[in-house]
């Protein structure tokens, strides 16, 4: 009863977005008072409260493992924890599929109950957009990946009991990413109804700024999150592989980032109206495509791709009608929206215009390096585009970036000259080059790691720089986003490029009580013991490791041997120092009866993910300050408006 | 039924778990004694495609194949070959997928002349808003 409630609420759904789009379209030509289009906004807000309860009734089902529902069956048992249960419902196609769609309406809804500065017209238009895009996704959940399908024969027990995807970072990580994700696509219905009424104005931008705020807070938080799994998990302590799937959430974060200085710019300068609303467009763009590539199987292999060609068909089309549609009408209307207002090279709006320009260009490349392998696997060339590749071919445009990142922030808006922060530049460039001859000199460094450790150190001075002469606690919130964002910038590469330039890595086949050394630290191997776990057996090292002479620690590395499904997994160990990490793997036993041991010492490892929480906590702030003074200036607006009316009744 | 099923399971898993039983070759997770010889070996490796995983160098890698490279990339180097050489080698055996190095070839140019081209369009970015005031 409760998945069949779920269905029926999703078709209801369904129907509500055609109407909502009906109304939206109408109001275009009929005005925004036509009856009919006085219902977009209501429509909008129904359609999330029935998503809603078809999420929730996913959730119930999976939450009472109704093993009647042939998602439940094949992806559930009833001896898993209850958040596993929970998480259950979107680890999986279908549910992650309607968890994309609960998303994308109740953003609709948020913005359809809350968004009142922009005109009506635009507004019908934007939440039209949204449920244009909402229909397709619809489509393609009743059409072709119903969550709710029963089966004739309710199953004796579930199947799904993988003790891998039992773990609480990997069923929190998809819905953060997907968040995002989603998130992306009201930036885009707003760029599309700023095109269809050729309303490209400031307050369309600070309508939008929050969403993509938002978006980008959660695609940052994922991508860290992400990469972080990667890093211990994998036990080889790599934490980005420019893996498809990675660069699947790297894309979208790329043309977010981008979109968000550049809304900036027209919110506060009505500048770059042109390229807000085209980064708009390509920000959901790519986020479409990490899905198209991450579900319709076309990664594992183009071949595989063609076997099971329903699901990835449909996407495909759905991406095809959106982004090639989104694109023709930009192009039809691009020319008749004016750039706005002009300024200089010397201006905040000119190191902002450069740093769009190299995002975007990261952000192609990245794009062709991972489209390109697929492109030629469809004529048999198969060719690997790797981190020789990716590495320095985007470091082509982001050294140039981080450099005018460095200096932007200091320029006025509109018209400034370089002589007035000649002083901060002349300091950030002695400091620059210091860094390169030190470690370039002392520590024989590869280039790319010399450059990452110099820009780092530059920026993270440089991001502060903003805040001089300022009151520290009259600085607007938004202000103390953006140092902390491009702070935590400068720490993620710092971290990355001293992983790169001072790692070291000991491979040693250890007997008990051998005794090795990595970077600073001692290893002693005193045992290895079996353990076993509930679906698990494993042996375990018993390891004594001290870092330079210090108190010895214990650490247990184990090679786990999972049976159901058979599968081996090193669960590495991390010991974090203010300075460092140590790795420490155990692998399998030589004929000897040697233990083979996997040791790193990574200096400043550490930093490449709390740099991504400080830019997710800059998102974080810069979006609470953004949302605070926009009620403070609706409520003053009230207020205005309400003192008006008082003075001419007493008139 | 579930004994049964887990029965099976464990079956079903025996070839697999024979065939982790081998002990891997003695490289695969040995390093070179000459500390130049294993950073010159570990440099190639990190451009050497895991045939067998997603996305992963053999550098990085547990499956077995990765194991057999590395245990013959540690060995040739060892014997003094040039790290260009052991590409070639191995690109001859197993194709030019297994290497990560980008190289200029008619499959693949388009990799190398699409960058230039983003470079030209942002100059001419550049060039087309600043040219005014600049």
């Amino acid at each position: 009863m409760i998945a069949e409630i779920g269905l029926a609420a999703l078709w209801l759904a369904a129907a509500l977005a055609a109407l909502q789009l009906v109304g939206g379209l109408v109001a275009q030509r009929a005005g925004a008072d036509a009856e009919i289009a006085r219902l977009t906004r209501p429509a909008a807000i129904l359609q999330g409260g029935l998503v809603a309860v078809s999420f929730a009734s996913l959730l119930w089902v999976f939450a009472i493992t109704d093993l009647s529902v042939k998602l439940v069956a094949a992806n559930s048992h009833t001896a898993k924890p209850m958040i596993f249960k929970l998480s259950g419902a979107w680890g999986n196609h279908e549910g992650s599929m309607l968890l994309w769609v609960t998303v994308m309406a109740l953003a609709g809804a948020l913005i359809a109950a809350v968004e009142r500065r922009l005109p009506e017209k635009t507004m019908q238009a934007t939440l039209a957009a949204q449920s244009f895009v909402a229909l397709g996704f619809y489509g393609f959940l009743l059409l072709a990946s119903n969550p709710f399908e029963r089966l004739a024969q309710p199953a004796a027990e579930g199947l799904g009991l993988n003790p891998l995807l039992q773990d609480i970072g990997l069923a929190f990580h998809p819905p953060t990413l997907y968040i995002g994700y989603v998130g992306l696509s009201v930036a885009f219905s707003f760029a599309l109804g700023a095109l269809l009424t050729k309303q490209v104005t400031p307050d369309f931008a600070r309508a939008m700024r929050p969403w993509i705020l938002g978006a980008w807070v959660f695609l940052t938080l994922g991508i860290t999150a992400g990469s972080y799994w990667a890093y211990y998990e994998l036990g080889w302590g790599g934490y980005w592989f420019w893996d498809p799937v990675e660069n699947a959430s790297l894309m979208p974060w790329l043309a977010a980032t981008a979109l968000l200085h550049s809304a900036s710019v027209l919110a506060s300068r009505d500048a770059l109206r042109v390229w807000t609303i085209m980064l708009g467009v390509v920000a959901f763009s790519m986020s479409m495509l990490g899905t198209f590539l991450v579900r319709s199987g076309v990664l594992t292999s183009v071949h595989a791709f063609a076997v099971d060609p329903e699901r990835g068909s449909f996407i495909l089309f759905l991406l095809a009608i959106y982004i090639g549609g989104a694109l023709l009408l930009f192009a039809l209307r691009a020319g008749s929206i004016s750039e706005g207002e002009r300024f200089s090279v010397a201006s905040r709006e000119g190191a902002l215009v450069v740093n769009n320009v190299m995002l975007s260009a990261i952000l192609a490349v990245v794009l062709l390096g991972t489209l390109y392998p697929l492109l030629t696997e469809a004529f048999d060339v198969r060719v690997s585009v790797g981190p020789p590749y990716f590495n320095p071919v985007s470091a082509i445009f982001v050294f140039p970036m981080l450099a005018i990142m460095a200096v932007g922030p200091l320029l006025r808006w509109r018209r400034d000259s370089w002589g007035r922060i000649s002083k901060e530049v002349a300091l950030l460039v002695a400091l620059l080059l210091a860094a390169l001859v030190l470690f370039g000199l002392l520590a024989e460094v590869a280039i790319l790691p010399l450059l990452g450790l110099a820009f780092a150190i530059t920026l993270g001075v440089a991001s502060f720089l903003p805040l001089r002469g300022r009151s520290l606690r009259r600085a607007p919130l938004s202000l103390w986003g953006m140092v902390l964002a491009h702070f935590g910038l400068a720490v993620a590469l710092l971290g990355m490029a001293s992983e790169s330039a001072f790692s070291t890595e000991k491979l040693a086949a250890l007997g008990e009580g051998d005794v090795t050394s990595v970077g600073p630290w001692e290893v002693t191997l005193e045992a290895v013991e079996p353990v076993a776990g509930p679906n698990w057996t494993a042996l375990s090292g018993r390891m004594q490791v001290s870092y330079s002479g210090g108190e010895p620690v214990e650490i247990n590395p184990q090679s786990r041997n999972f049976w159901a499904p058979a599968q081996q997994t090193a669960e590495s160990v991390l010991l974090t120092r203010w300075n460092g990490q140590l790795y420490a793997v155990i692998g399998t036993q030589a004929p000897d009866g040697r233990w083979q041991v996997r040791l790193w010492w990574k200096p400043l490892v550490t930093l490449i993910w709390y740099g991504g929480m400080l830019i997710a906590l800059g998102g974080i702030l810069a979006l609470i300050g953004r949302v605070r003074s926009d009620l403070r200036r609706r409520s003053a607006k009230r207020k205005g408006a309400a003192r008006r009316l008082e003075m001419e009744t007493v008139k | 039924m579930r004994l049964l099923a887990g029965l099976l399971m464990a079956l079903a898993a025996l070839p697999l778990a024979a065939q982790q039983t081998l002990p891997p070759a003695p490289y695969a997770y040995r390093q070179l004694e000459d500390p130049a010889q294993e950073a010159q070996a570990q440099e190639l490796m990190e451009t050497l495609r895991c045939l067998t995983c997603q996305s992963q160098s053999i550098a990085d890698s547990d499956a077995p194949m990765a194991g057999d490279m590395r245990h013959q990339v540690r060995i040739r180097i060892a014997a003094g070959e040039e790290p260009e050489e052991i590409r070639s080698w191995l690109m001859e055996r197993y194709g030019d997928y297994v290497s990560y190095e980008p190289v200029m070839s008619a499959s693949t140019w388009p990799l190398f002349a699409i960058p230039l081209l983003l470079v030209l369009i942002a100059a001419a970015i550049f060039w087309r808003r600043f040219r005014k005031r600049a």
